[in-house]
């Protein structure tokens, strides 16, 4: 029988998420390299629906109310479950909130090897090689990925996703939920979603980012008045967010929005991989920092490595108050 | 009743950093350490639920560094009750996250706490995150990338964070294992004389531990990531970067 490819489908209010088909449009290049057929796990409640969607040759369908919302748990213990049974060649999960959960813990439990932040996976030599990003992304560690059952768990935005239209029509293979969805030590699992924001930065063509190096909260009418004369909105990094300085819906990245504007230009931010997600897709990014090696440098088009303050104060100048 | 916390030391990847001459890992002697940021908030939370819960907050560490009673004594004085490290023929290398959690589940097994908190993840966990690991070793409920906890009737109510402000709430039983992202609080300060003054007071028990071999990923090669696609550095003053900005941006029609 032909080696198989799993994909576990992260899904949210009723749709898979991007990185879902990021998962499968690189699951279908290392198919297509090596005679392996892709399957999805599309776990969830009332979700058979979405099986269609999916370009996969095989949809392995489990359905239950403790799978709605994909709560760790619950989601583990099934996909070990189906993992022990097939014993696939890969087991591709999203390095997401959801995914980070299931990776590790389907790992350790069926005592197989995991690569986690894995931002390539390619074939080399004839050997198939996982690049992980470590240490905020200043480093990246090349794993030779072995013939034995691997997990991997992979970071969003890292692959183009997969056409929507399958090759050929995919089966479905409805499989029995697990007994110990029955005893389950997580009860009440819920989604909330964010209050409405003062402003949407997903909507912003121009974005003014700070991040650490801004230093202090008052330093943040720097940042306002900048981004005034710019035109733009002011965001940031998590910890600013976390320290109360900015609401939420100001945070770029992973676990904060996705932004795509004309012009990100982030200040005093070192790019951590959980931050780029957020925005490395926008048209012209500019970024200033004291480090040199600062990783925001390797996705940026325009870079200085200089003192924020010393660049914002000469720009406010230059654009008047 | 008891919460544990994990504490570990990662390097410092505000410095720069430098790859061994073995390409499988990091030049150590070069690096300095600091306690992982995510452990911070994880010990910030523990104190804080234990404030009104009345437990016994145990920090506990494996010393891969040499380095970690600094670390375990801060803990001490922000309110830890307890600290233990585990210590054996590991110092200086990369222990894999399969590993750690090996090393630490018997002791934290032997502490038989209600709670078990540990940073959501950590600059070098190559074979993924501490705390599912922790939990599908235990056979614990578990749920990371948490920004908020609660003891309530026998359970933890907790707060997992997905993106764009869209949050999990989940209620696990006890005990269970946590992946702290951030404390309800910016983790509290303590002066360095009261650390110094733990030192003098209180102490670290110190376990012996053993390694066994594990199935964790080895790392290939260690690089730097490739200059390719990397931005066109702006020199020269901070007036001269500004007037090429302005430049830039008028060029573009975005001034
Ligand atoms: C599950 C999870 C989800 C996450 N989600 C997000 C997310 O959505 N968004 C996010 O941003 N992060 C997220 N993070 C955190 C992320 O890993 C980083 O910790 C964070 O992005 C770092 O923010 P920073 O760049 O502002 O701070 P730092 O990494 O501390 O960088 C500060 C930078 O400022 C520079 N600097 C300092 N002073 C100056 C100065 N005067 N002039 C110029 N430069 C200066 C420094 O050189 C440094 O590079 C997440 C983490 C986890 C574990
Ligand atoms: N990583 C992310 N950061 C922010 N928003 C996201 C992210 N992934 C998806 N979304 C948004 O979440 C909603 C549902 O996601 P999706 O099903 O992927 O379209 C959409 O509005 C997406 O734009």
């Amino acid at each position: 029988m032909a080696q198989r490819i799993v994909v576990l489908v992260e899904h949210l209010y009723g749709e898979p998420t991007d990185v879902t088909f990021e998962l499968l449009g690189l699951a279908r290049r290392i198919a297509d390299s090596d005679g392996a057929i892709v399957e999805a796990v599309l776990l969830g409640e009332g979700v058979r629906h979405l099986a269609e969607t999916l370009p996969a040759e095989r949809v392995i369908l489990v359905e239950h109310p403790a799978l709605r919302y994909l709560a760790p748990e619950a989601t583990a213990i099934t996909v070990t479950g189906l993992l022990r049974t097939d014993a696939p060649r890969l087991a591709l999960l999203p390095n997401t909130s959801l995914g980070m959960d299931v990776a590790a813990w389907v790992a350790s439990a069926l005592d197989w090897p995991l690569v986690a932040y894995c931002q390539a996976l390619e074939r080399r030599e004839g050997q198939l090689v996982a690049t992980a990003q470590l240490f905020g992304g200043k480093i990246l560690a090349d794993v030779a990925v072995g013939t034995s059952p691997t997990v991997i768990s992979v970071l969003a935005g890292a692959f183009a996703a997969a056409a929507l239209e399958p090759a050929a029509p995919g089966t479905i293979e409805v499989r029995e939920p697990p007994a110990e969805l029955a005893a389950l030590r997580t009860h009440a699992a819920s989604l909330e979603r964010p209050a409405a924001a003062d402003v949407d930065i997903t909507r912003a063509e121009k974005i003014v980012a700070v991040g650490r190096g801004i230093e202090s909260k008052d330093n943040l009418e720097l940042a306002e008045e900048l981004a005034q004369a710019l035109g733009a909105v002011v965001a940031a990094s998590r910890p600013l967010v976390d320290a109360g300085w900015l609401p939420r819906s100001r945070q770029v990245g992973k676990s904060g929005l996705k932004v795509k504007p004309k012009l990100y230009l982030a200040l005093g931010i070192s790019g951590a991989p959980e931050h780029l997600e957020g925005m490395k897709d926008a048209e012209l990014i500019i970024a200033i920092n004291k480090d040199p090696k600062a990783p925001i440098f390797g996705v940026a088009d325009y870079g200085a490595v200089a003192d924020l303050f010393d660049v914002v104060e000469a720009l406010l100048e230059r654009l008047g108050g | 009743m008891t919460i544990v916390v994990v504490m570990e030391q990662v390097p410092d990847v505000a410095e720069e950093l430098a790859i061994a001459p073995s390409g499988t890992d990091l030049d150590r002697d070069a690096i300095s350490y600091v306690v992982n940021e995510y452990d911070e908030h994880a010990l910030e939370e523990a104190l804080l639920l234990a404030e009104t819960s009345g437990d016994e907050v145990v920090a506990i560490g494996i010393d891969a560094t040499g380095e970690l009673d600094q670390a375990l004594y801060t803990a001490l004085a922000k309110g830890a009750q307890r600290a233990i490290k585990l210590t054996g023929d590991f110092e200086g290398t990369w222990l894999s996250t399969r590993t750690a959690a090996r090393l630490l589940a018997p002791v934290i097994e032997e502490l038989a706490p209600r709670l078990v908190l540990v940073g959501v993840q950590a600059p070098d966990d190559l074979d993924g995150q501490l705390a599912p690991t922790l939990a599908a070793l235990l056979g614990w409920p578990h749920a990371s990338v948490v920004v908020g906890s609660e003891l309530v009737n026998g359970m933890v109510r907790v707060r997992k964070e997905l993106w764009g402000g869209i949050t999990m709430l989940l209620e696990l039983a006890l005990p269970a294992v946590l992946g702290i992202q951030a404390a309800r609080q910016a983790p509290r300060y303590v002066p360095v004389s009261r650390v110094r003054q733990v030192m003098r007071e209180a102490s670290i028990e110190v376990r012996d531990v053993e390694v066994t071999s594990d199935l964790a990923p080895v790392p290939v090669r260690l690089r730097f990531p490739e200059e390719t696609g990397q931005a066109e550095l702006l020199t020269g003053s901070a007036s001269e970067i500004a007037d090429r900005l302005i430049e830039l941006l008028r060029a573009r029609g975005l001034l």
